[in-house]
């Protein structure tokens, strides 16, 4: 690619080497926190939307003809997402101190829980769509778009998380002085973990208090 | 309540006296605000539209003179501070703080309490026994009935004068505005909801209202009229709304209802007393007295009527009437039995 | 590029050659396509936002034309709809917000004294998205599927059975493909602020225009969102049979109202702010002072940008929500006035306290005002409910808002484009046909909407493609239409001005106002790494302080020439204290890469070429992946232990 030429050469000087030693905030991270401050913002008007309807909509909630969410496997994949965030904070540190291999481990085990949670995700869409989908009605439309919209988030994560692990099983793309984009990764990953937490209290939980 | 409604447009007369001043503003206000057909606000006929004209006058007279002020600081600027040394000195905040936040603030806090006045008095709605007429926006027409009367009428109230009704608002499909400029504000018509506003006309007369929220093609001509009159008018106005439809009376008439009834007409209007009983257009069993056709789009002559059976979408382009397939020959027919419908 | 300066004193010609050497870009095809310069960047903003701003004039031109008599048949209903929401919506998405975003690419980076933006690549992805989504939007109008629901677009007008055909469609996925460049912009000007200021500028040292800009891009930041959610729900509603707006099924037609106000008036502040930045700016060049209350006209940006969230349902006090609800959003409208007003007189004081010079964008500032005073003055009229509920959706308030928009948005724009026209071009304006332009503007828009006011209190409801002869309308809608034509005279005017002024217009010098800011200390056009040294600013009006001026003169020190390298300096948030020189981006072709593949994205997704629209997203995700790749480095270099 054009940008590589001038790129070893200058990142291989002796300069760079002093002057690329992190010192305040980079750019990136606060680009990281700003794009996850819009999306957040997102995922508040989802929810809000959901409340708005369910308050407009009357006293029975769910909609009459749907039963409501029972709790077992939001809980289990709760259990599950949750604390796919250890192991990436766990191989964030781990890069700090220039431990590439337990960057490598904590990727690859955050892969694996979250694939598991969009499994377990699959089996539960799989379970309503027998209830209710998209098109049922109001709730239908808010459970599956609030839901799957998190899912697809989760996606781009797991993305994310695998292309540091491809990035990292190369070698010579992290160490102690160069791990911004483990850090914003995980600022995100730790995103999808909070907002799960959101949907779940409220597609979940509210429709019982 | 009578009482500071009259204070209040005394007090707006009284504002509207210093117009010598600035002749050409008020005058442009005036000109066409009171002229004879123009449904303004500026020339309430209703209890609403007068307490919105009274705070319009005194917005207005604050806006006058800050705008004064503001210009006269900028011409002293312009005329008295030219020039192109750098000047270092100078800070006036006190000055900023005085002028941009806290005059500001006094008059704002002054007109709000104005405002919230007026807004707790187009809250209050008429009794609960009061007359009420149900107003259901269709695109792009206004169906109007009244519990009273089993029939419907379109595009137009009757209401009667110097009393407070209470109007019901419904959509049959997208969003509509109800908006009467010389008697009331706006009430919007919400798709799946109710809204409620009231009408109150202190001198009899017709009033102009209009759609006033975006609602498709024909927005434009969704157009009503208010009819205030007297109570007895107003009562023998509704009697009539819930008897049968005026029965033919010659032959053409008679042929017309004929045509009307078996032909494709029937499928959406309805006239009642007879077999014609569609619910999709507007209930024409008085459609010969009504002041529009096609909800303010044309005049209600003959000629227009004719012109919108034979084919209503080169005259309101986009409404829900196909045009017709009616012979020639029978036009006239029922051109005549619909003109007597009154 | 242009060499109208000599080399500064203290920087060697061995440092401008590695500068140059570094950052300048070859002019060929391929370097057009490739370029992050912001200063490239920006002028397109500019010039692609005039050009709709061009077509969405036209459209007005064509509807006035229409209602300049009672049932002219100049337009079809269909027509009109379809040009008065593209009017709008191309005024405000792809008009106000990108024209005002291409003035602080320009220039945010040079007034705080920066080689470039935070992230060049996405702030080159950021315009080629904003071109793609605008010609994706405009290009459905020669086929008659254009937006035609009003730029609010309320439900339930707007689903699919009130309004089959790809109209809405196209609106709710242009809006989404634009909101990524919008997004991109806000966020690269928030971290461009935050990290690249030169050091010394403390954030009390910190330009009002990069103020406004910086709140802006927080209100978009918040304000977006809530668009978004919006149309995604809508196409979701339209094409895959979601109920969100749909009453019969428990959605509700006034969750879209929320939802767009909660976006829409902070965009309102979003259009205005940076406008009112560059009165800021333009102000103490033409009034030989700062402008009065620094502090205060930041508190009052910072003000405006919070409370703007807490206003939104003053735009449905006709929709019958509760009395109490009302009180309070009226309350909080007529408390906004406030910070407005406090600028307003800020201004004002500095120019009574300062020496006018009465050059063309003076007295674009001084139209500003007088306009803009009064569409505020109709602004706190509509925070009432009351008078709000008798002349909203009438002409009443498409005046007020054209008096606050083109007040409080286009005569600031022209402003800042005859100011900055040298620094952009390098060349002067002709001020005489500046002058004429001026007047005819002012003159038009003032015979075109003031008018506006009356009718609209006369009772006539906007959005209407015709209007009955005997409603005492007519002369008035004529006199609007004469003014409409006077404002395209005098748009031409301006257009002319700059393209005479390109071609023909004299050299311009570094600094041909005697300006405050830091722009005005480096050449016109700048060099393409903006600065030979990067200053040490010591005050508020860097380019006015003489120890400013002899940082880079005299002063110079290498940790500020940085000409080893495409580099520039990355300083403390708040204090701007150095903290390290890094490595900028060179051009590339990934950022026009990954908006094609997204423009593919969309188009497949309105047309429903779903499969089409996978690939696109597969094309997507490998040229972020490969963007973003990390370059290979030695072990020790990276810090690794194992």
């Amino acid at each position: 690619m054009t940008d590589r030429g001038g790129v070893v050469a200058a990142a291989t000087g002796a300069e760079a080497l002093t002057t690329e030693l992190p010192v305040g905030r980079p750019t990136g991270w606060w680009g990281m926190v700003m794009f996850v401050a819009t999306e957040a913002t997102l995922f508040a008007c989802l929810l809000g939307s959901y409340f708005y309807l369910r308050f407009q909509y009357g006293p029975q909630w769910p909609p009459p003809g749907i039963e409501d969410p029972t709790l077992l496997k939001p809980l289990v994949m709760t259990a599950i997402l949750v604390p796919s965030s250890l192991p990436v904070m766990w191989a964030e540190r781990g890069i700090r101190h220039g431990q590439r291999r337990r960057l490598r481990l904590g990727m690859a085990a955050t892969l694996l829980m979250g694939t598991t949670f969009l499994l377990l995700q699959g089996t539960e869409y799989d379970e309503k769509l027998h209830m209710f989908s998209l098109t049922t009605n109001a709730y239908g439309s808010l459970f599956y778009v609030i839901t799957g919209f998190h899912g697809l988030h989760v996606l781009v994560g797991l993305t994310m998380i695998g292309w540091l692990l491809v990035a990292s099983l190369r070698g010579g793309s992290f160490g102690a002085h160069r791990h911004d984009r483990v850090r914003n990764v995980a600022i995100y990953w730790h995103f999808v973990d909070t907002v799960w937490v959101a949907i779940l209290f409220t597609i979940y939980l509210s429709p019982r208090l | 309540m009578k009482t500071t409604v009259e204070t209040r447009s005394r007090s707006a007369r009284r504002q509207r006296r210093p117009r010598a001043v600035l002749p050409l503003l008020s005058g442009l206000l005036l000109l066409a605000g009171c002229s004879g057909d123009s449904p303004s606000a500026l020339n309430p006929a209703g209890t609403g539209a007068a307490r919105i004209n009274g705070l319009w006058w005194l917005l207005f007279w604050i806006s006058v003179v800050v705008f004064v002020e503001v210009m006269a600081l900028l011409a002293w600027a312009l005329v008295f501070r030219r020039g192109a040394a750098r000047v270092r000195h100078g800070q006036p905040l006190r000055f900023v703080t005085i002028a941009g936040a806290a005059i500001p603030f006094v008059i704002l806090v002054a007109v709000y309490g104005v405002g919230l006045r007026d807004l707790a008095a187009l809250g209050a709605g008429p009794g609960r026994d009061a007359l009420t007429v149900e107003v259901t926006g269709h695109k792009w027409w206004w169906e109007v009935r009244y519990p009273d009367a089993s029939g419907a009428t379109a595009n137009e109230i009757h209401i009667p004068v110097g009393e407070r009704v209470k109007v019901r608002l419904r959509t049959a499909d997208v969003l509509h505005s109800f908006w009467v400029p010389q008697l009331m504000p706006k009430t919007d018509l919400i798709a799946g909801e109710t809204r409620e506003t009231w009408l109150e006309a202190r001198k009899a007369g017709s009033y102009r209202g209009q759609c006033a929220e975006y609602c498709g093609t024909q927005h434009a001509h969704m157009a009503f009229l208010v009819v205030a009159q007297s109570r007895a008018e107003f009562d023998a106005w509704l009697a009539r709304l819930d008897a049968p439809a005026r029965a033919p009376r010659t032959d053409a008439e008679r042929r017309g209802q004929q045509a009307f009834v078996q032909g494709t007409c029937a499928a959406c209007h309805s006239i009642r007393g007879t077999g014609a009983q569609g619910r999709v257009g507007p209930d024409l069993s008085n459609v010969g007295s009504r002041w529009s056709i096609g909800a303010g789009a044309v005049p209600n002559d003959a000629g227009h009527l004719g012109g919108w059976i034979a084919n209503s979408q080169t005259v309101k382009p986009g409404n829900a009437m196909p045009p017709q397939p009616v012979d020639a020959a029978r036009l006239p027919d029922l051109i005549a039995y619909l003109r007597s419908l009154e | 590029m242009s060499t109208t300066t000599g080399t500064p004193p203290g920087v060697g010609r061995d440092d401008l050659e590695r500068l140059t050497e570094h950052w300048e870009e070859p002019r060929s095809l391929r370097a057009w396509f490739t370029t992050v310069d912001h200063k490239k960047i920006g002028r397109r903003y500019l010039v692609t936002a005039g050009f709709f701003f061009a077509l969405a004039g036209l459209g007005a031109l064509t509807m006035r034309t229409q209602l300049a008599r009672p049932e002219a048949e100049v337009l079809s209903p269909q027509e009109y709809n379809q040009l008065f929401t593209m009017h709008g919506t191309a005024m405000i998405f792809l008009f106000a917000t990108p024209m005002l975003f291409g003035f602080g690419n320009f220039l945010v980076p040079l007034m705080i004294g920066s080689r470039d933006m935070a992230f060049p690549r996405l702030n080159a992805f950021g315009y080629w998205v904003f071109l793609f989504a605008g010609l994706f939007m405009w290009a459905s109008l020669p086929f008659g599927a254009a937006p035609n629901n009003g730029w609010f677009a309320y439900a339930p007008l707007n689903d699919v059975r009130n309004n089959p055909g790809l109209h809405m469609d196209v609106y709710a996925l242009g809006l989404l493909f634009l909101g990524i460049s919008t997004t991109a912009g806000a966020i690269n000007f928030i971290v461009t602020a935050l990290k690249l200021r030169a050091p010394g500028m403390s954030l009390n040292r910190v330009p009002l225009f990069v103020w406004a800009i910086v709140a802006t891009a927080f209100m978009v930041i918040f304000a977006l969102p809530a668009l978004n959610t919006d149309n995604a729900l809508l196409f979701l509603d339209r094409r895959f049979g979601a109920h969100f707006f749909d009453p019969s099924h428990g959605g509700n037609v006034l969750l879209w109202q929320h939802l767009f106000w909660i976006f829409g008036h902070p965009d309102v502040y979003i259009i205005v702010m940076p406008a009112l930045g560059i009165v800021s700016a333009v102000l103490p060049a033409f009034t030989r002072r700062g402008v009065v209350g620094y502090p205060l006209i930041v508190l009052a940006i910072v003000a405006i940008s919070i409370i703007s969230f807490g206003v939104w349902v003053h735009h449905m006090f006709a929709t019958g929500l509760p009395q109490l609800s009302y009180s309070f959003f009226s309350a909080a409208s007529t408390i906004i006035t406030i910070p407005s007003g406090i600028q307003i007189f800020a201004w004002l004081a500095t120019m009574l306290l300062g020496r006018l010079v009465l050059r063309a964008p003076l007295l674009f500032v001084i139209g500003f005002i007088v306009t803009f005073v009064l569409g505020g003055f109709t602004g706190a009229m509509f925070a009432l409910t009351a008078f709000d509920q008798q002349v909203t959706d009438s002409y009443f308030v498409v005046a007020h808002f054209h008096y606050v928009l083109v007040g409080g948005a286009v005569f600031p724009i022209l402003a800042g484009i005859y100011y900055w026209l040298p620094k952009m071009t390098g060349r002067m304006y002709h001020e005489g046909l500046a002058r004429w332009a001026f007047w005819l503007f002012f003159t038009g828009m003032h015979v075109t909407f003031f008018p506006m006011h009356l009718y609209g209190l006369f009772g006539m409801p906007r959005r209407v493609y015709t209007y009955r002869g005997d409603l005492g309308w007519n002369g008035w809608n004529l006199v609007s239409t004469i003014g409409a034509y006077l404002l395209a005279v005098s748009l031409l005017l301006v257009l002319i001005g700059v393209v005479h002024a390109v071609r023909r217009g004299r050299p311009a010098p570094a600094d041909p106002w005697d300006g405050d800011s830091l722009e005005w200390s480096t050449a016109s056009p700048p060099e393409p790494y903006n600065f030979p040294v990067i200053p040490q600013v010591h005050s508020l009006h860097p380019a006015w302080d003489e120890r400013t001026v002899e940082s880079t003169s005299s002063g110079a020190t290498e940790d500020r020439i940085l000409s080893h390298g495409r580099r520039t300096l990355f300083t403390s948030e708040l204090d701007a204290r150095p903290e390290r020189a890094v490595r900028m981006p060179e051009p590339t072709f990934k950022p026009l890469v990954l908006a094609g593949a997204l423009l593919v994205f969309f188009v497949a997704m309105l047309l429903a070429w779903y499969p089409v629209a996978v690939a696109a997203v597969a094309a997507v995700a490998a040229t972020v992946a490969a963007w973003l790749w990390p370059t290979r480095r030695p072990d020790e270099e990276l810090g690794v232990a194992s």
